[in-house]
């Protein structure tokens, strides 16, 4: 019984060396593979802006708002072909749309009346993902059933083996922009997310640059809602770009990290989802990060906490000695 | 004799946070070649002043010309060095990384920083006497080198004109002397020096003229000639400041300025209620 089948998300049981060898051979799991580690990599880069600016609410936002899009199109899709479509190729501008949207909702309540920034993005977030859950269980209740709801739920927490070739084309061509965009503007980017003020005074136009960064941002976070579902994908936004910046000491060297933690990530949580029997792949590459974020605050030998501490001890050992001494 | 051209000129300038004023009606001309302060008590407009002038804070009124152009044609005349807790010291980058970020502006887009913009950041981090920390993270900076490295990625620039925002805020008395010796041959090479300034002790000592402000240009020259007890009292709105606390620092004498038309009247009970907020 080592059938691969992943077309319904799930490895048949009894599992051996062969089956596993038969599985990274298979076509299908090999799409799968390459586009979780797509997304892991780019969330990973472009994560660290997010963290070194201070914005992972605002990636957030993006993400858990993406569902209301997400639902939109899908019912767009139902009423103009009889058939509701889950294609990366519909999904994606549906929940790029509803991310600006939330975003530029929460600048206009900001500048227009007294609430905060954190505030403005908390309402913003639990009015667009609020309204996509009530969608989703509507189109999920409605009677005649609309062809194509099964599986819709799986946007919420992810589910890798649902991927096919063409929504592979579409994590390939939005992800790999936004890494090229990174690229161009390296540069200015840096400079922008370490000191706005002093960029704009040596004329920049930061509100450009502050529009690319938030654009990066968003297509970052929505090549990655049907892998890593729509509640988790801020986690690898943020997490990468943390362990990685326990270890690294030069921006360049953040950003290579997170993505390769990012990729690594999106690799075992691919593999494991698709051994255990319908496990949602996102939980799975979160936890992964999330443990490798542990490790590295724990073990990071310049800003770890054991170092810390060891360092800690043996200054006040030093002290104490030194004092014995006189 | 110094060029008859102001470095900087301020025109009509206002400005406010939404219905409240932080400058109004802000007249000034700086002229070239000066160590110039400007002097006020905390929330008067002074670093406000030099966003505003640098167009980082949007201006309600007013018109700004540098070295005699528009804003808009010369604002790369204009180094600008903004307080260091402005940012996050834990961003991962190094010190030398963080002086190369100064030659950004001439670079314009897209073009990295190459073998002559690193050569120049090293030769400013070691008029800074830097030199030895360039490979360093700048989190493992003390205030003081902090600092340094701040005017290190501002003078790598080579403005004409600098903007400096409390340069001496945090920052041990050797920085404090290297940063003031620095400033003082900037000038006798040319270039002007706006700084805010929050010890009244040094005024005298530090800088070459002031602009006395609080809302309002109080009273703007030299330091001779305005930097007298009475001016001070009117700008930190406490008639009979000076007998209580001595005010060492002033200088004997002058008040020349007095009764120019800027100057604000403490007697007028409008402006005393504005102030005093």
């Amino acid at each position: 019984m080592n059938t691969v089948n992943l077309a319904d998300g799930r490895l048949v049981a009894g599992l051996d060396l062969g089956g596993l060898l038969e599985l990274f051979a298979d076509h299908t799991f090999q799409t799968v593979l390459i586009g979780t580690m797509l997304i892991g990599a780019v969330s990973g880069a472009i994560g660290c802006l997010a963290y070194l600016r201070r914005q992972s609410l605002v990636g957030d936002v993006i993400s858990h708002s993406s569902l209301l899009g997400i639902m939109v199109f899908f019912l767009l899709s139902y009423w103009f072909t009889g058939q509701g479509s889950k294609s990366l190729m519909l999904l994606i501008p549906g929940a790029t749309l509803s991310g600006i949207l939330a975003l530029l909702l929460t600048r206009l309540i900001v500048d227009k009346t007294s609430v905060r920034d954190d505030s403005g993005l908390g309402v913003m977030l639990a009015v667009f993902f609020g309204s996509g859950i009530l969608l989703l269980r509507s189109v999920q209740k409605m009677n005649p059933p609309i062809p194509g709801r099964r599986g819709l739920e799986d946007y919420l927490f992810g589910m890798a083996a649902s991927m096919t070739h063409s929504d592979l084309i579409m994590i390939g061509i939005v992800g790999g922009l936004s890494l090229t965009v990174l690229m161009l503007f390296w540069k200015e980017l840096k400079v922008f997310s370490f000191d706005p003020l002093f960029t704009q005074g040596l004329g920049y136009r930061t509100k450009a640059l502050d529009l690319l960064l938030i654009a990066i941002m968003v297509c970052a976070v929505v090549i990655g809602i049907q892998c890593i579902g729509v509640i988790l994908m801020i986690a690898m936004l943020v997490t990468p770009a943390a362990a990685a910046r326990q270890w690294t000491t030069t921006l360049g060297g953040m950003v290579t990290l997170a993505a390769t933690i990012g990729a690594g990530c999106g690799a075992i949580g691919c593999s494991v989802s698709a051994i255990m029997t319908g496990l949602p792949t996102g939980p799975v590459v979160v936890l992964c990060g999330s443990i490798v974020f542990l490790l590295s605050i724990l073990l990071s030998p310049s800003r770890g906490l054991l170092m810390r501490k060891f360092r800690r001890n043996s200054e006040i050992g030093n002290l104490a000695r030194a004092g014995e001494a006189q | 004799m110094p060029n008859p051209v102001p470095a900087i000129d301020i025109r009509n300038l206002t400005v406010a946070y939404g219905a409240t004023p932080v400058l109004l009606d802000i007249n000034l001309a700086i002229p070239q070649q000066v160590v110039m302060g400007l002097v006020g008590p905390n929330g008067a407009g002074k670093s406000t002043l030099l966003k505003s002038v640098l167009d980082l804070t949007p201006r309600l009124a007013g018109e700004v010309s540098i070295l005699g152009k528009p804003f808009a044609k010369n604002r790369q005349q204009v180094g600008y060095v903004p307080q260091k807790s402005s940012i996050d010291w834990d961003f991962p980058t190094t010190v030398l990384d963080l002086v190369i970020m100064g030659t950004y502006g001439r670079l314009g887009w897209f073009r990295r920083p190459g073998r002559q913009e690193k050569a120049d950041s090293m030769a400013a981090l070691e008029k800074l006497e830097m030199a030895e920390f360039a490979g360093r993270q700048i989190s493992e900076l003390s205030g003081g080198q902090q600092q340094r490295a701040f005017l290190a990625r501002a003078f790598v620039q080579d403005a004409p004109i600098y903007f400096l925002d409390e340069p001496f805020t945090g920052v041990d008395a050797a920085t404090e002397k290297a940063i003031v010796n620095l400033l003082h041959e900037l000038r006798d090479q040319g270039k002007t020096l706006v700084v805010v300034q929050h010890d009244l002790n040094t005024v005298g000592e530090y800088l070459d003229e002031v602009t006395l402000i609080n809302q309002r240009v109080v009273a703007s020259g030299k330091v001779s000639d305005v930097f007298c007890k009475r001016l001070i009292e009117e700008t930190y709105c406490v008639p009979g400041l000076c007998d209580k606390v001595g005010c060492d620092f002033a200088m004997p004498g002058g008040c020349e300025k007095s009764g120019s038309a800027e100057l604000l009247s403490i007697e007028d009970p409008e402006s005393q209620r504005r102030l005093s907020r």
